[in-house]
C-alpha cells in the first residue's frame, strides 16, 4: 500500500509548498508513489488518516498549537518544511520588537482583535523527525527526503558549512565583492544557492551544528568578524536560533 | 421556505486561509460572509530597524507565489527613496520577470486551482488519471515560466539576483537564447490550452464594479505606469493610499479597501478592462475567441482574463527578450548614494496591483514601511459579489450554492496568506 502523506501549513508564505508543484515532472513521480489525503492549497477531497505530514510554517499564536500536536498525534513521522518550519524563519524578526507594539504598528486601535505571541520553530511545539532546510527548501533535497523516507531511511542532510560547496562550484567568495556572507556558519545543502549568483548567504538553512568549531569561520575572521557579529548582522533568518538570541 | 447553512471552513485550492459562511432561515439570508482567518505575520512591523539591502528579500517572502512581484515593488520603493534612477536594461530585465511570473502563476491558478470545478473534480490529481494530456500540459507551461524566471532572477520562488539598481548577476545570453526558443515553441500548448477553456461553462453573473489597474502609455501595464481607475481616471502612484482606503473589518484578519465605489475589483479582469487594446494580437485573439470582451462585469471570467494574459505574456516575453538580444547585456555599477527619504512602488502582480512603500534614514536603515497587497483590495469586492449572487441562486441545492461560493472566491485567486501579511493602519 501507498504511504499517506498530507501537507499543512502555518505562518508562511506557502512557497516551499509551491516548490512541490514546481517539481514538475517529478511531481508526477511523487504523486504515483504517495497517496497525498491531505493538501489543502492544492486540493478540495480530504481525509485525516496519514502517515507523513509535512509542515510549512512558524508558530505564532496560542490556537496553532492544538492544530499542530493533532497532527503531531496522527503522523507516525512528521517532516518540517522550510525556514518558518525548520528555525522559525523571517517571522521571529518581529520577536525583536515588543510584540505590542508590533501589534499597534500594524492594527492601530484596533490591536486587541489579532492574537499573537513570539513566532517559533514547529520543534518548538512537538517534536520533529526530519527537516527539510531552505527558504525556500530546494526541490532536489525534497525529492530526497521524501525517497529517503519511501525506502525507510534516515535522509543525509550537510552538517557541514556553505562555503563547502561554494568552493566547490568554484564561486567567486562573496567577500570579495564587497558583501558580507553567513555561508561560513550555515548549513550545507542548497548548493551555494545564493553566492552563486553573486548574493550573500543569509542563513535561511539554519546554522551548522556548532558555528564556533568549525574550520570556516577563519573566513569570517579573515575579514574581521566573529561568528557573533557576522550573526548578529544577519538576523533575517536566525532570529530563533540561541546564538542570535 | 428553505433552511440553507454553508460553512466552508478554510476554502481549498487557494493560497493561505478563507472561510465562507452563509445561513438561510426560511428562505431569507441572514448571514452571507466572506471571513479571513489566516495568522497575521507583522511584516510592516518588523522590516524596520532593516538595512535597504534587506529589505527586498524579506518582503519577498510575504508570498512564495507573488514573491516576484513583492520583490520589484519592493526594490521600486527603495529606490524611489533613496533617489535612485535605474537604468533601461534593469527596467527591461525587470519587465521580462514580471511576466514571467504573471505566466507562472495563471498557469497554476488556471490549471491548478480553477480548472478541477468545471471539469468536477475536488483538485488537480485525479485528473492525472483521467486527462493525463492536460496535466503533463499544465506541468510543461508551468515549467517553462519557472525557467523564464529563474534565467533572469536566477530562482522562481524568491528570486536572488534583482537588488537595489540592477542585478547581482546577469543571464547568459545563451540561457537567453534558450528560453526564447521554448517560449516560441509554447504556441501549441497555448492554443490546446485556449481550446480546454473555451469549453469551460462559466456561471452567468454580473455585478459592476470599479477596476484598478496600473496604466502606460507604453504597454500592456505590469511592471511601472500610473494608476487607473474606470471611475476616477488616472492618478500617480506616490498618491496610492487615496485611493485604497484600508479599513479593518472584525471577521477578517486581512484588511479590506474601496475608493468610489463600496469595493473594487484588481487583478487580470481589471487590466482586462483597463488596457485590453494594448495586449499583443494573439492575445486579443484569444480574448475573443474564448468570448471576453470589455466592460466585463462578471468576476468568474476573471480566470479567462488570466489566460488571456497567459498567451500576452508568452509573446510580450520574446518581444522583449529580442530587445535584450539586440542590445546586448552589461555589466553596469550599482554603487548609490545613501539618503534619507520616502518613496512608493507599485506593480500589478498576478493578482493585481502591489504597493510597497518604505521611509529610510540616512544610514539607509528602513524607519516605516506600509505594503497593500492585491488581495486584501479584492476583500470587500468578494464580499459584494457574494451579497449579489447567493439571492440569484437560492433556489439551488446546498451543494450547488456552495460550489459556486467557492468558484466565487477562487475566480479572483486569493493570495490570502499575502493579505494578511500585510495589514497596518498606522499611516506615516
Amino acid at each position: 500500500m501507498k504511504p499517506k502523506i498530507a501537507l499543512f501549513d502555518f505562518a508562511s508564505c506557502e512557497g516551499c509548498q509551491l516548490q512541490v508543484v514546481n517539481l514538475e515532472a517529478e511531481m508526477l513521480d511523487v504523486v504515483g508513489a504517495v497517496d497525498i489525503v491531505q493538501f489543502r492549497e492544492a486540493m478540495t477531497e480530504k481525509s485525516d488518516d496519514y502517515a507523513i505530514a509535512f509542515v510549512e510554517g512558524s508558530i505564532t499564536r496560542e490556537k496553532d498549537i492544538p492544530r499542530l500536536k493533532k497532527i503531531r498525534e496522527q503522523a507516525a513521522v512528521l517532516v518540517a518544511l522550510g525556514a518558518c518550519a525548520t528555525i522559525g524563519g523571517v517571522n521571529c524578526l518581529k520577536n525583536y520588537q515588543p510584540l505590542d507594539e508590533v501589534r499597534k504598528y500594524v492594527y492601530g486601535d484596533k490591536a486587541d482583535w489579532y492574537e499573537t505571541f513570539a513566532a517559533r520553530p514547529i520543534d518548538a511545539v512537538v517534536p520533529v523527525d526530519y527537516y527539510i532546510h531552505g527558504c525556500p527548501m530546494h526541490k532536489a533535497e525534497f525529492l530526497k527526503v521524501v525517497k529517503s523516507l519511501l525506502m525507510g531511511k534516515k535522509p543525509d542532510i550537510p552538517t557541514y558549512p556553505v562555503c563547502v560547496e561554494c568552493k566547490r562550484a568554484g564561486n567567486v567568495c562573496v567577500f570579495d565583492l564587497g558583501l558580507t556572507c553567513l555561508g561560513p556558519v550555515t548549513r550545507a545543502g542548497c548548493g551555494a544557492w545564493c553566492p552563486t549568483y553573486r548574493d550573500n548567504c543569509v542563513g535561511c538553512r539554519g546554522l551548522v551544528p556548532d558555528p564556533n568549531a568549525n574550520a570556516e569561520r577563519e573566513v569570517l575572521q579573515k575579514h574581521g568578524l566573529t561568528v557573533e557579529q557576522a550573526i548578529g548582522q544577519f538576523r533575517i533568518f536566525l532570529g530563533y536560533s540561541e546564538v542570535a538570541k | 421556505m428553505k433552511n440553507i447553512n454553508v460553512n466552508v471552513d478554510h476554502v481549498t485550492r487557494v493560497e493561505g486561509h478563507g472561510n465562507i459562511v452563509v445561513n438561510v432561515k426560511e428562505g431569507k439570508i441572514e448571514e452571507c460572509k466572506w471571513e479571513v482567518v489566516e495568522a497575521p505575520r507583522f511584516f510592516e512591523a518588523f522590516v524596520r530597524g532593516r538595512r535597504y539591502l534587506e529589505i527586498a528579500h524579506i518582503t519577498s517572502r510575504i508570498c512564495g507565489i507573488c514573491s516576484i512581484g513583492h520583490t520589484l515593488a519592493s526594490l521600486q520603493a527603495t529606490e524611489a527613496a533613496l533617489g535612485v534612477k535605474i537604468s533601461e536594461q534593469t527596467r527591461l530585465l525587470r519587465r521580462i520577470l514580471i511576466q514571467g511570473e504573471n505566466l507562472q502563476s495563471h498557469v497554476l491558478h488556471a490549471y491548478f486551482l480553477a480548472a478541477p470545478d468545471f471539469v468536477g473534480a475536488p483538485s488537480v490529481f485525479p485528473l492525472v488519471k483521467t486527462h493525463p494530456e492536460v496535466v503533463v500540459r499544465a506541468l510543461r507551461m508551468k515549467k517553462l515560466a519557472n525557467d523564464l524566471c529563474d534565467v533572469f532572477g536566477g530562482r522562481t520562488v524568491h528570486p536572488i539576483t534583482p537588488t537595489v539598481n540592477g542585478f547581482t548577476k546577469l543571464p547568459e545570453i545563451k540561457e537567453v537564447k534558450d528560453i526564447r526558443k521554448q517560449l516560441v515553441d509554447a504556441s501549441p500548448d497555448l492554443e490546446a490550452t485556449l481550446a480546454l477553456f473555451k469549453t469551460l461553462k462559466i456561471p452567468a453573473f454580473e455585478r459592476e464594479t470599479e477596476y484598478i489597474s496600473l496604466k502606460s502609455k507604453e504597454e500592456y501595464a505590469l511592471y511601472d505606469g500610473v494608476i487607473a481607475s474606470t471611475d476616477a481616471g488616472t492618478t500617480p502612484v506616490a498618491n496610492y493610499r487615496n485611493w485604497t482606503n484600508e479599513y479593518l473589518v472584525p471577521h477578517s484578519t486581512a484588511k479590506y479597501a474601496k475608493n468610489v465605489r463600496d469595493s473594487y475589483m484588481v487583478g487580470a479582469l481589471a487590466r482586462f478592462n483597463n488596457n485590453h487594446d494594448q495586449l499583443s494580437p494573439r492575445a486579443k485573439k484569444a480574448a475573443a475567441e474564448l468570448g471576453l470582451k470589455t466592460p466585463c462585469y462578471n468576476p468568474f471570467m476573471n480566470t479567462v482574463a488570466q489566460v488571456v494574459e497567459v498567451v500576452h505574456a508568452v509573446d510580450e516575453s520574446i518581444r522583449l527578450i529580442d530587445e535584450v538580444l539586440d542590445k546586448g547585456l552589461k555589466e553596469e555599477d550599482r554603487r548609490i548614494l545613501l539618503k534619507a527619504g520616502r518613496g512608493v512602488g507599485a506593480v500589478d502582480v498576478p493578482r493585481g496591483i502591489l504597493f510597497h512603500d518604505y521611509t529610510y534614514d540616512k544610514n539607509g536603515i528602513c524607519t516605516e514601511a506600509n505594503c497593500i497587497i492585491p488581495t486584501n483590495q479584492n476583500h470587500a469586492n468578494i464580499q459584494k459579489d457574494m451579497e449579489a449572487l447567493l439571492p440569484q441562486i437560492l433556489n439551488q441545492p446546498p451543494e450547488e450554492i456552495r460550489l459556486k461560493l467557492e468558484m466565487l472566491v477562487r475566480a479572483y485567486d486569493p493570495c490570502i496568506s499575502c493579505s494578511t501579511h500585510l495589514l497596518k493602519v498606522k499611516f506615516v
